[in-house]
């Protein structure tokens, strides 16, 4: 007659093993997430994290090993078992339809009859009472596509609680909000937590889970090292853990020593396919020596403006000068010839041919260079031996100048496209999101190479929607918002000031 | 007087030759909302066109012709299925495959059945669909403008002229109304979505490839055994890219799918009427113009002068499961 005083775990996983051919994504793994807790999990991209979720949310069937949900064993052999046991998983890319409402999303799947019209009235209710419980305010006829990502989101999480989902799993929720929408977000999870619920935090932000979580997790190249009580640990430790050795979280540099104008924009307008101002009238320098940060959410005209300066796209009105030679005219390579770098936001749509060779992306711009063969033909024995040395001297892994870009990891990827670049000696670097999609380490090395281009008398114009990142390596930050340079404030400048500038709040 | 009867033939024959356009219009619909390119089309027609003609020969029944020329048609959805579905292979290629397949194979299944050159032989009475005359049609014709539109243009078709027209509002109602079509809309849309949601993504897109086949059985057995009286070699002769192109010209969109196939039907009946006719001023026009005419129409809405066509958005990419 023994009671059981705790509970059992919502979930419990024993030993759990996947291999996907050669790549041991998860090994052995054992984890136990109390009922009504925030549950971090953090690690480095690549570390097994996401195939994780996707075992217990029965995207993929682990090789070895239990999952448990409230104690008892289930085999979870699709999403729709998941679902049936309570599980909700928001997924880091939504796995919406954008052209639908928002209640046709929500109802997707679970529909009740066959004919839509009878349970809508239903499902209407439903969700009125789940966001008032749960504070995830969003207008249920409204088209997905043309609501903002933090909306969006919470569409995701009310289709989760919708089915029921007692364990709810998010996957880098983060990524595409702004702080304050981060804020929200986090207020909902802690509803959420209130009410019973148990939260799974996928995410490689120390902050977040710093902030939210009650218990985190650790994983590192496939394997759980470690579980901590948020409380009793430190944001040293858990960097150290993921990456497995020190890490610099804060970048030293010393002060800026701004020299000439290198790179001057002029009451710069952008229009995007459809006639609207992406970059409304925007005027700054760079100066020889300093970075210049441009922080923002996402699709303010950052990209634009960018893409503006690199040569990509046409602005409709306005001037850009590269070290005092007006460039309207000139095309991306003339404009490289004049000593711009330009590291793009998506390495994947603009950095990199992910079918080319490594060594073929390595010279991917610069393929007319003398260096690299005459006239027509390419000196494949030269470009191969300047690959081999930006490959040492970039510690990018592995070590094979001659396998598929694809297979490299996210962050080995990046430092591909950064040695390209920044092994120019550009006199002007323009980059946009350098670590986007990146683990700890490479961030670190990543960062240091920017600051040398700065130290070494270069300018750098950093685009960045990671405002920890644009606070750690700007001399001067632009903020961007609605396609203005809505304010200019030095490094000093505390989040908020700038999240609120960022939201167009203050200037 | 005389205008009118030539617009009240030319209307009669307009509504003859949209309905096979209509009902492979509504299938490459079902198909493309799922997301499954259907360039097959066309062969789906003609290989149901060829089933039909022999099942209402052998038979003697127009009914069990249709039968026939469902299931053929429904056959060859599975193979397409099969390979762009469950094989994940290219969907376009896999259509245009099966398109040579129907033309060979009607063509040699026909000589080696009936000697004939690839025709089958004609059938009459029961083995077709005959045109229906509609109540007071006869008494009608004599009332001036209602009469002669209602009894050449609206009475005198064969009942799959009426069931096509009355296909339009029923799929418009599947796929808006029914949760059916919320998945299959879903499916072509970000079948990521419908995963996650616990659906299967393959047995959705295989259902509506299903339907698919189902109602271009309707297009061949009207082409074979309503509006001709045999199967001719390649008797479908491009109206399978027609319907893609009115599918396009409507934006995947069901009622508009009828105005355009009734649009390229009047194109093709001014076609056929002008054929020999001179213009006043211009003289005798090519038919060849009128024929391209559904084409240029909707390469102009693709360039985007007549609004942007929003394809579905996972149209013609099989589905993987992300890493």
């Amino acid at each position: 007659m023994s009671l059981d005083p705790s509970p059992a775990p919502a979930i419990e996983l024993v030993g759990i093993d996947k291999k996907f051919g050669p790549v041991h994504a998860n090994k052995n793994i054992n984890l136990t997430v109390a009922r009504g807790s925030i549950h971090g999990i953090i690690g480095e991209n690549g570390a097994g994290k996401s195939t994780l979720m996707s075992i217990i949310y029965g995207f993929y069937q682990a090789d070895q090993g239990q999952i448990r949900i409230n104690g008892k064993p289930i085999v979870i052999r699709d999403s729709q078992t998941a679902i049936s046991s309570g599980i909700g998983m928001v997924h880091q890319h939504f796995m919406l339809v954008e052209n639908f409402t928002v209640l046709e999303n929500v109802v997707l799947g679970v529909e009740g009859g066959a004919l839509l019209g009878r349970d809508a009235a239903r499902a209407r209710e439903e969700l009125k009472r789940l966001q008032k419980d749960y504070g995830l305010e969003v207008d249920l006829d409204a088209i997905v596509e043309e609501l903002p990502v933090g909306a969006q989101q919470r569409v995701e999480i009310l289709k989760a609680l919708y089915r029921g989902a007692d364990i709810l799993i998010l996957d880098e929720p983060t990524g595409v909000l702004t702080p304050a929408e981060a804020d929200h977000l986090f207020n909902v999870l802690r509803v959420l937590r209130e009410q019973g619920k148990t939260i799974l935090l996928i995410t490689h932000k120390l902050r977040e889970i710093m902030a939210i979580t009650d218990t985190v997790s650790v994983m590192r190249r496939g394997e759980m090292v470690a579980t901590r009580a948020t409380a009793e640990t430190t944001v040293e430790e858990l960097a150290e853990l993921m990456v497995g050795r020190r890490v610099l979280l804060h970048v030293e540099k010393g002060e800026a020593k701004p020299g000439p104008v290198l790179l001057s924009v002029k009451n710069l307008t952008v229009k995007d396919s459809r006639g609207l101002k992406m970059v409304d009238n925007v005027s700054f320098d760079v100066r020889a020596g300093e970075i210049v940060g441009i922080a923002g959410v996402a699709g303010n005209g950052q990209s634009e403006l960018l893409e503006a300066i690199a040569g990509i796209r046409k602005p409709s009105s306005g001037e850009i000068l590269i070290d005092g030679q007006p460039v309207a005219e000139l095309d991306a390579a003339r404009r490289r010839e004049l000593g711009l770098a330009h590291i793009p936001e998506d390495r994947h749509h603009m950095g990199l041919v992910l079918k080319f060779e490594e060594y073929e992306n390595s010279i991917l711009g610069y393929h007319r260079d003398q260096r690299y063969g005459r006239g027509a033909f390419l000196d494949l024995e030269a470009i191969r031996k300047d690959a081999e040395d930006k490959i040492a001297k970039y510690d990018i892994r592995p070590p094979n100048p001659r396998l598929k870009t694809a297979n490299f990891s996210g962050g080995n990827q990046q430092k591909i496209v950064v040695a390209r670049e920044i092994e120019r000696d550009p006199k002007l670097l323009i980059v946009g999101q350098p670590t986007r999609g990146v683990d700890v380490g490479a961030i670190e090395f990543i960062h240091r190479r920017i600051i040398e281009r700065r130290d070494a008398g270069k300018a750098v114009l950093l685009v960045s929607v990671e405002l920890d990142e644009i606070r750690s390596l700007s001399d001067r930050i632009l903020v961007m918002f609605a396609g203005k340079i809505v304010g200019e404030k030095t490094s000093e400048a505390g989040e908020q000031t700038l999240g609120l500038m960022m939201a167009g709040i203050a200037a | 007087m005389e205008n009118f009867d030539i617009l009240v033939s030319i209307l009669g024959s307009t509504v003859r030759l949209s309905i096979p356009l209509l009902f492979t219009a509504l299938a490459g619909l079902f198909s493309e909302r799922a997301g499954i390119f259907d360039i097959g089309l066309e062969g789906k027609m003609l290989a149901a066109a060829f089933a039909s003609a022999v099942a209402a020969y052998a038979t003697g029944s127009a009914w069990l012709g249709l039968l026939a020329g469902i299931a053929v048609s429904i056959l060859f959805s599975l193979v397409h299925g099969f390979a762009s579905i469950t094989n994940r292979g290219n969907q376009i290629v896999s259509g245009v495959a099966l398109n040579f397949v129907a033309i060979g194979l009607t063509v040699v299944l026909g000589q080696a059945w009936f000697g004939q050159g690839g025709r089958t032989p004609q059938v009459s009475g029961e083995g077709r669909f005959s045109p229906i005359i509609l109540p007071g049609a006869d008494a009608m014709r004599d009332v001036p403008i209602i009469g002669p539109l209602y009894a050449n243009v609206i009475s005198g078709n064969n009942i799959l002229t009426y069931m096509a027209f009355m296909a339009v509002p029923l799929a418009w109602w599947v796929l808006f109304r029914t949760r059916f079509g919320l998945r299959l809309r879903a499916v072509g849309e970000n079948p990521g979505a419908v995963d996650t949601a616990g659906i299967s993504v393959a047995w959705m897109r295989y259902r509506a490839v299903i339907v698919a086949g189902f109602l271009c059985g309707f297009s061949g057995t009207y082409l074979a055994i309503a509006q001709s009286a045999a199967f001719i070699n390649n008797m479908s002769a491009g109206k399978g890219y027609i319907a893609l192109a009115a599918l396009i010209f409507a934006k995947w969109r069901p009622v508009p799918v009828m105005f355009a196939c009734l649009l390229f039907g009047f194109l093709d009946a001014v076609a056929n009427f002008m054929q020999g006719k001179s213009v006043p001023l211009i003289g005798e026009v090519p038919v060849q113009i009128f024929q391209a005419l559904p084409y240029i129409l909707t390469c102009v809405l693709l360039a985007g002068f007549i609004g942007v066509a929003r394809a579905p958005k996972a149209g013609g990419v099989p589905y993987v499961k992300e890493r």
